[in-house]
């Protein structure tokens, strides 16, 4: 009986040991985080500028992203259109369609599905680059050249993901909704007329606004912990080499997904 | 002395609980090339890394020009990283920029030249190191050799005063090495940077080394010129100059000199005392050094061999044999007197005359005439050890012979 009770103790003391250890290190890793992003964000403006990076940055992420950005956008405004024709004509509103598009997709679903489909595009490739650079050493030679790597590899990144990821928003809105204008009335004959007075009727600047600020957001957490995966890849546990570089693209774009979602949830609870 | 321009004091590095330097002290000269030597995986990298400030001591200190390197402001701290330039071990380029810009990256980042000055003084570098070629392609596209001359190249563009070289040689064959020593060598005459050298390829360092540092067991337990290397009778350092005698003399089952020589000065003390008598017998083979200059290395040391595994296999227990020189063993009897050495030799010299390697037919294209001699010497009276293998040199006779027959020889 009193070694059962003793046993007891013995687990919950260890899940509490446990819970402790992980709490700690959630939160260290946070705070890592935290100065990680600050260091990279200051260095951003630190003179001389890094201009010419910061464009080659905005081509990689930006102009390379467009096509599929574009191509995501016309089927989700076509899907939406297609739905949303189908729900509404159920209670004889189908002129509201294009409100229905327009909305959804600037207020949720382009800055979210933007910002995925960069991570799976870009985020994935910057957690990579800066990981294999980390292996070979190259990190190390640039601090011994002082060249400071923060300032080289990673302020150029999180700048040209906050100039990149509102623009590309603003193109995966655009086109969904012209996705949205091809199903709903080339296809099944909404009138074109009622569909873009309700957009231009009920689509206020407090919903672009939201839909900007949550895909600045995301520039900045998915451009922090991506480059921060692959910075940190020789600290991680267990994965050295080709391995270690692996693991830290395949977090790099785990954790980016997982806290766009949470962040998305949390932003628009505050902005509605 | 010169004041060292860099200096270890009890510096003590660990990683978690493996400690890697304990307690070290070093010095570096300006001017100079100091090669770090050791076996892999004891710490060289380790001291260099200190130097520009990668990893910090746990206790002790790194003084520069005499002030501590926890001292630096920040200043003065990049200022002397600037005069700085580090090349790594797998040479560390950019994989994503172009040998060009490779070589350029540090005036690019660190300086406010222009374009055109700097792609004069890259473009400098890139004639002196016959690079024009890969000018344009990733190091990924050229060859081992080619990475490490962008590498080196690399570091001498921003015309540092100090240069670390991390392995510099590691990994490429004989003839890239040389070229490679000759190059660091060649740039630090004519730039006169201060060297710092990390390397495993003894005794090729020592030929462009001002001094050299022997790290072993997380201590410097010996630093000095190369000259002062030879002289020294530190075990640890004789090893390390003597690195590949000792793996013969572990292929051949000989015993260390070290050990036999100690053996021989406490048997020298007793006789001195009237306490003993023992025997020493020297063998040498004549013409060792024609044969690895005319036949070739291989056929000297096998020769080397079959004298030292036959003798081995002769002696008993209690009896020692150790290599005195690059061919000569020589065996020690304690206890014995003349006869048991006599009994041995002669056993030797007819165990030899059979081995194919006296058979003048095994040497189809160069054949060098050899012979083995041993000097056989009773010590029952005082005598010290100098005069004791001087005597033995001079006690030498033929025991066994290789006679090439004239036709094919070439001496």
């Amino acid at each position: 009986m009193q070694q059962e009770g003793l046993s007891n103790g013995f687990k919950i003391t260890g899940f509490l040991n446990w819970l402790g250890n992980t709490t700690l290190k959630v939160i260290g890793e946070l705070g890592a985080v935290a100065i990680f992003f600050l260091y990279g964000f200051v260095l951003i403006f630190s003179y001389p500028f890094q201009l010419r990076k910061i464009v080659q940055q905005v081509y990689f992420i930006g102009v390379k992203s467009f096509l599929i950005i574009s191509l995501i956008g016309l089927f989700t405004g076509m899907v939406l259109g297609l739905q949303g024709y189908y729900t509404l004509v159920k209670f004889g509103s189908e002129g509201m369609l294009g409100v229905a598009v327009a909305l959804s997709l600037i207020r949720e679903l382009g800055p979210v599905l933007t910002a995925l489909m960069v991570i799976g595009r870009a985020g994935s490739s910057i957690a990579a680059e800066i990981g294999i650079m980390r292996i070979s050493e190259q990190i190390d030679a640039l601090d011994t050249m002082d060249i400071n790597p923060m300032r080289f590899l990673v302020s150029p990144r999180i700048a040209a993901s906050i100039i990149t990821f509102p623009l590309l928003t603003a193109l995966f809105d655009v086109i969904g909704i012209l996705g949205g204008y091809l199903t709903g009335v080339l296809l099944l004959g909404v009138n074109s007329g009622i569909f873009f007075n309700r957009i231009y009727d009920s689509v206020v600047a407090k919903d672009i606004n939201g839909g900007f600020i949550k895909s600045f957001v995301f520039a900045l957490v998915v451009s922090t912990i991506c480059c921060y995966q692959g910075y940190f890849t020789h600290m991680r546990p267990g994965g050295f080499g080709a391995k270690g570089v692996s693991l830290a693209t395949t977090s790099a774009v785990v954790i980016s997904c997982v806290l766009v979602l949470v962040i998305d949830y949390v932003l628009t609870s505050f902005l509605l | 002395m010169a004041k060292p321009f860099i200096e270890f004091k009890k510096v003590s590095k660990s990683f978690g609980t493996l400690q890697v330097l304990d307690q070290v002290n070093l010095r570096i000269y300006a001017g100079e090339i100091t090669s770090i030597i050791g076996k892999s995986g004891v710490g060289k990298s380790v001291l260099l890394k200190h130097i520009i400030g990668l990893l910090k001591p746990d206790s002790g200190q790194i003084l520069i020009n005499g002030k501590p390197l926890s001292e630096f402001s920040r200043a003065e701290w990049r200022d002397f990283k600037r005069s700085l330039s580090y090349m790594f071990q797998n040479n560390a380029l950019f994989d994503s920029l172009t040998v060009f810009e490779n070589i350029a990256l540090p005036l690019v980042e660190r300086t406010s030249m222009s374009q055109a000055a700097i792609r004069e003084k890259v473009d400098y570098r890139i004639d002196q190191f016959e690079l024009h070629e890969v000018r344009d392609r990733y190091p990924s596209q050229i060859s081992g050799g080619m990475q490490k001359r962008v590498a080196l190249a690399r570091a001498l563009v921003t015309e540092p005063t100090m240069i670390l070289f991390d392995e510099p040689t590691t990994g490429l064959d004989p003839l890239r090495k040389n070229a490679v020593l000759n190059m660091i060598a060649h740039y630090q005459h004519e730039i006169g940077f201060t060297g710092v050298m990390v390397s495993h390829d003894i005794p090729d360092v020592f030929f462009i080394s001002n001094r050299v540092a022997i790290i072993e067991n997380k201590k410097i337990p010996f630093q000095g010129t190369p000259l002062e290397l030879e002289q020294s009778d530190n075990e640890i350092v004789w090893q390390f100059i003597h690195g590949q005698e000792v793996l013969q003399d572990q292929l051949t089952g000989l015993d260390s000199r070290p050990e036999v020589e100690k053996l021989l000065k406490t048997l020298l003390s007793k006789v001195e005392k009237h306490e003993g008598i023992f025997t020493v017998a020297l063998f040498s083979i004549d013409d060792l050094d024609e044969i690895k200059k005319g036949v070739g290395y291989i056929a000297s040391q096998r020769i080397f061999q079959c004298l030292a595994m036959t003798l081995k296999n002769h002696l008993i227990q209690g009896e020692y044999a150790a290599r005195f020189g690059s061919s000569d063993v020589l065996a020690v009897f304690p206890g014995s007197d003349k006869s048991r050495a006599e009994k041995v030799v002669e056993e030797l010299a007819g165990e030899c005359s059979r081995q194919e390697l006296m058979d003048p037919a095994k040497y189809k294209k160069v054949c060098i005439d050899f012979s083995l001699k041993v000097g056989v010497v009773e010590v029952s009276s005082p005598i010290d050890f100098t005069a004791l293998l001087t005597k033995a040199r001079e006690n030498l006779r033929v025991i066994a012979k290789m006679e090439c027959k004239g036709v094919l020889s070439r001496k």
